[in-house]
């Protein structure tokens, strides 16, 4: 029977090659983007100094030491010198670093993981469904952000867990829009009619057959979300209504620094400068994640 | 159009492509298709480029357009040699981009297969066309409509005054590619590219446009060469046939002998292969099938690149070198190692 | 040549109707389009039989067969399977009865969810439908159906993108037997497809037809592949069958102007053959407003005033050859007329 010979003749390359060249082309293609390599690196820095930081620096974050206000950096014992009550601006910094990080990192799961939902059962089962969900999704987005979020801050406790939740709140919908666009699409797909064909039941389609197919812009959003978080926990922390002091966060700090912004400018620069560093960095590696995942760059 | 009355013999040479060669650099690997194609279409005549997926055949037609993309990316060798009105040549390579500029459109002109894609959706159809003839004559606007209309009315377009002001979306895919032949045709073109201009049609509207493709080379001589890998609509067209496999010519003939006598194991292969419709009916015929698949242009088998697939294959003979393009006799030229044995072997 | 089977119907489409609305959402309500992509469409397909359906784009062909496969649900109309109306079905109504029926699709890319393996697309049925099943089993049963399909079982831990659209195709073919389904729709299963590779895949449905004992509902818009695969044909035209007879007897002796039309159309491939084609006028007219009496009547050669009157009912003419036009006085060409 010739069917049986096909695939030895002539055959196409082999797969294993194709598959790594394949993976190896978004990984060049990010690699070639400069700057998304210097936002990955940064934020790593960023990370390991937060999370290892404090115990290796000789201050305490909290200790007051009246004699040595305001010194600036680089002058004495405190490289990035010390704030009004003489308590050690590194120590500081790296501490709020873990605030802000972690209010990021947790904000951007929990609001990846809820945009996702609502975004999949709107993109999914479109229709009526799909409408009313999509038009919530555009309702919370036409409220002005960060009055709700001071709203909601001025009613609720602040605490690490509180903000992370209301930060999530207001961020989710961004990849609501993106995932219900995804599955609206892919829901048209052959493959989709084909789940629908062998009687998948409606969670396998939407999670195993469609969702990996839109992770590439998935991991893009949530990494633009964490960028957006550590920017909002400063907001809220700025105006007073977020971490509250002596607990550091980038936000309080600059906050704090605001009344010596003329005798001490740099406790105002260097909580600018990492909540700047920060987000460019995240924003730099979405960019970088979309160009490198994007399949329509394909050759 | 000017010359409305002339007869369609197929005369002078009027684009004569040379070892043409186009590299894309890959990050796979640099790709290199065609790999030296050369051919030349006369007035008159219609020269059918068959081939399949990856056989380069588009790619062939966009490099004589010089519309592949630019270096480092693709690089096009060779030369396309277009004949101009007072009877020299000038190579269409070596020209700056704003001659080309000059030459697309006004000597050669190109339709493709997706009408839609090449038609500006914002733009009503008189604005795209005269805006065609404005650029290459030095015509006013109110001249430039009314040619738009005559060309319309050439193209068969029913109620052309009311036409020119419709926007693409607003016609058929039929209208689309009448409008996309209108517009190739406004500044009578020495050669037209077809590429696979009848694909995305229905059959009666394919028919339609093969019969106006005819009409119109009849009425203004100009050389078409159309690409496609139906072979009915070759058989249907052609004057003259070149095959193409993985960016090689692999058989060319005058379309009565290459139908009639294939030579070469794929041009048989693949017209045995093809169902028909005036032998479907009688029964249920297993078609003849060639086997394997298409190669992938980065892994290239050696010799001849259709030896893998090739019944007639020897081993030590096909796949060591590339055969050379040969003439068996009355302009019928093929690239097969065997092509005497096979052939005495049918007789 | 084949003797056409006359075993039992296994699916009988009676008087099916799929509208489509259009301009209509939650929020937004008005005078509505409809598009009447079928309008009482009637066929059975009796056990191992494959049944053609021809048309060009827009006649409906692909809604057809969806709709009998309810992925769309029929806006009027009845749809027996092998005993079971399928009209009004729920999806778990419908559920036990998928695996018997499948589909193939044309576009080999689109069908393959690209981040599964081969292996994976092709037991996710068995998954589904038998999840008891052990794990070694599905591997054989994957092994045995590449096989089948005349590929390597090696390349079940492979992803769609690593194949060619031919052997995308076969592993559709492969994922749409995997539960052993008695009916088989074929949408254009080999037009996505380079040349050489469309007879490989046309001759490898019809072997596994044979082996499989499967009945088939082959689409196409490529006459000459119908005729080569159908024990009988049904052309369709703006959501109704015009023509439905032996292939043998619509090749040569169409009955309905359409039929004829199709014929002159489609290309031949030998030169020698120079025919006076007929041109049809025009294109097919929108499915919205679609024109009255006879679809067909705007772009007939034969038309008469009475065309426009009423729909000509799809009548017998001949053991088993039914057209839907009024004139009977036609001498229409054969596929063969040269």
């Amino acid at each position: 029977m010739p069917v049986d010979r096909i695939d030895e003749l002539g055959g196409r390359p082999e797969p294993e090659q194709t598959l790594h060249v394949n993976r190896n082309r978004a990984l060049r293609r990010f690699l070639r983007h400069r700057l998304a390599i210097l936002g990955t690196v940064t934020i790593a820095v960023l990370v390991i100094a937060c999370a290892i930081g404090p115990y290796i620096t000789p201050f305490d974050h909290l200790f007051i030491d009246i004699r040595s206000r305001f010194q600036p950096p680089v002058s004495g014992a405190h490289v990035f010198g010390t704030d009004e009550m003489g308590r050690d601006l590194l120590s500081r910094l790296m501490m709020a670093g873990r605030v802000s990080l972690t209010i990021g990192f947790a904000a951007m799961m929990l609001s990846t993981i809820f945009g996702t939902l609502v975004g999949a059962v709107a993109g999914y089962y479109g229709r009526k469904t799909g409408a009313v969900l999509m038009r919530f999704v555009d309702a919370v987005l036409c409220f002005p952000n960060i009055f709700l979020l001071l709203t909601l801050a001025a009613f609720i406790q602040p605490s690490l867990m509180t903000i992370t939740i209301i930060i999530a709140a207001t961020s989710w919908m961004e990849v609501a829009r993106v995932v219900e666009g995804q599955l609206r699409s892919l829901r048209e797909r052959d493959f989709a009619v084909a789940a629908e064909m062998i009687g998948a039941p409606n969670s396998h389609i939407m999670f195993k057959e469609l969702l990996p197919n839109a992770v590439a812009p998935i991991v893009v959003a949530a990494t633009l979300t964490v960028a957006r978080a550590i920017l909002m926990e400063s907001y809220i922390s700025f105006l007073g209504y977020g971490i509250q002091p002596p607990e550091p966060s980038w936000g309080n700090m600059l906050n704090n620094a605001q009344q010596y912004l003329n005798s001490a400018p740099w406790l105002a620069i260097f909580p600018g400068l990492m909540i700047t560093l920060a987000v460019t960095s995240f924003n730099f590696l979405g960019d970088g994640l979309r160009d490198a995942l994007d399949p329509r760059l394909e050759v | 159009m000017a010359g409305s009355a002339q007869p369609a013999a197929i005369g002078e040479t009027v684009l004569k492509v040379a070892d043409l060669c186009v590299t894309f650099r890959t990050p796979a690997g640099p790709i290199e298709v065609p790999r030296g194609v050369s051919f030349t279409v006369r007035r008159g005549e219609t020269l059918a480029l068959v081939g399949e997926s990856g056989s380069g055949k588009s790619v062939t037609s966009l490099a004589v357009m010089r519309l592949t993309p630019k270096p480092p990316r693709c690089h096009v060798r060779g030369q396309v040699l277009l004949r101009d009105d007072a009877g020299g040549t000038r190579d269409l390579l070596s020209l700056s981009d704003e001659q080309m500029r000059r030459v697309r459109g006004n000597d050669i002109s190109m339709i493709f297969q997706e009408p839609m894609t090449s038609l500006n959706p914002v733009h009503t159809v008189g604005a795209q066309i005269a805006e065609a003839i404005h650029f290459h004559r030095n015509v006013g606007p109110r001249a430039a409509r009314e040619r738009a209309l005559a060309l319309l009315e050439l193209v068969g377009i029913s109620e052309p005054r009311k036409r020119l002001d419709s926007y693409p979306h607003h016609l058929s895919g039929g209208m689309r590619q009448r409008v996309m032949i209108a517009m190739a045709l406004a500044c009578d073109p020495k050669v037209l590219i077809a590429d696979e201009p009848t694909t995305a049609l229905d059959v009666t509207v394919q028919a339609q446009i093969l019969a106006l493709l005819k009409e119109l080379q009849q009425r203004t001589g100009m050389g078409i060469i159309f690409i496609t890998h139906n072979l009915g609509v070759v058989a249907e067209i052609a004057d003259r046939v070149m095959v193409m496999y993985a960016g090689r010519i692999v058989e060319q003939a005058d379309v009565g002998p290459l139908f009639a006598r294939p030579m070469m194991p794929y041009t048989a292969g693949l017209l045995r292969s093809v169902p028909r419709v005036d032998l479907a009916g009688a029964g249920r015929p297993v078609l003849e099938t060639i086997g394997g698949n298409v190669p992938d242009p980065l892994r290239m088998p050696p010799g001849c690149a259709f030896h893998p697939r090739c019944r007639h294959h020897r081993p030590g003979r096909c796949d060591t070198a590339v055969p050379a393009l040969e003439d068996a006799g009355g302009d019928h030229l093929l690239r097969c190692a065997r092509w005497r044995e096979i052939a005495e072997a049918a007789s | 040549m084949t003797v056409v089977q006359t075993g039992t119907p296994l699916l009988t489409a009676e008087g099916v109707s799929k509208w489509f609305f259009l301009g209509n959402t939650l929020f937004r309500r008005g005078r509505q389009d409809v598009v009447r992509a079928v309008d009482g469409v009637s066929f059975d397909i009796r056990r191992g039989e494959v049944l053609g359906l021809v048309g060009e784009s827009g006649s409906g062909k692909s809604t057809v067969g969806r709709t009998i496969l309810r992925l769309n649900e029929p806006t009027a109309g009845s749809i027996r399977f092998d005993g079971h109306e399928l009209a009004g079905l729920t999806r778990r109504q419908l559920r036990p009865l998928r695996p018997r029926m499948q589909l193939i699709f044309q576009d080999p890319f689109s069908s393959l969810n690209p981040r599964m393996t081969v292996g994976r697309i092709i037991d996710t049925p068995i998954t589904i439908h038998a999840p008891e099943t052990s794990r070694a089993a599905r591997r054989e049963r994957v092994a045995e159906l590449l096989h089948l399909v005349g590929l390597s079982p090696r390349y079940a831990e492979r992803y769609p993108h690593e194949f060619s659209g031919g052997q995308r195709q076969r592993i559709g073919i492969a994922r749409a037997l995997v539960m052993n389904p008695d009916f088989l729709v074929a949408d254009e299963p080999v037009s996505a497809l380079d040349v050489s590779i469309q007879a490989q895949v046309v001759n490898l449905l019809l072997e596994i037809r044979e082996k499989l004992g499967l009945t088939m509902l082959f689409i196409s818009h490529d006459l000459a592949v119908v005729g080569c695969v159908s024990d009988r044909i049904a052309v369709m035209y703006l959501g109704r069958i015009v023509e439905l007879a032996p292939t043998r007897s619509l090749f040569l002796d169409p009955r309905h102007p359409y039929t004829e039309a199709l014929f002159s159309a489609e290309p031949i491939p030998n030169p020698a053959i120079r025919r006076d084609r007929i041109l049809l006028k025009g294109e097919i007219p929108s499915p919205v407003n679609p024109p009255s009496g006879c679809v067909f009547r705007t772009r007939c050669p034969y038309a008469l005033p009475d065309c426009a009157k009423v729909v000509p009912p799809l009548t017998e003419v001949a053991p088993g050859h039914a057209k839907a036009c009024i004139r009977d006085d036609l001498d229409l060409r054969p596929s063969q007329h040269a």
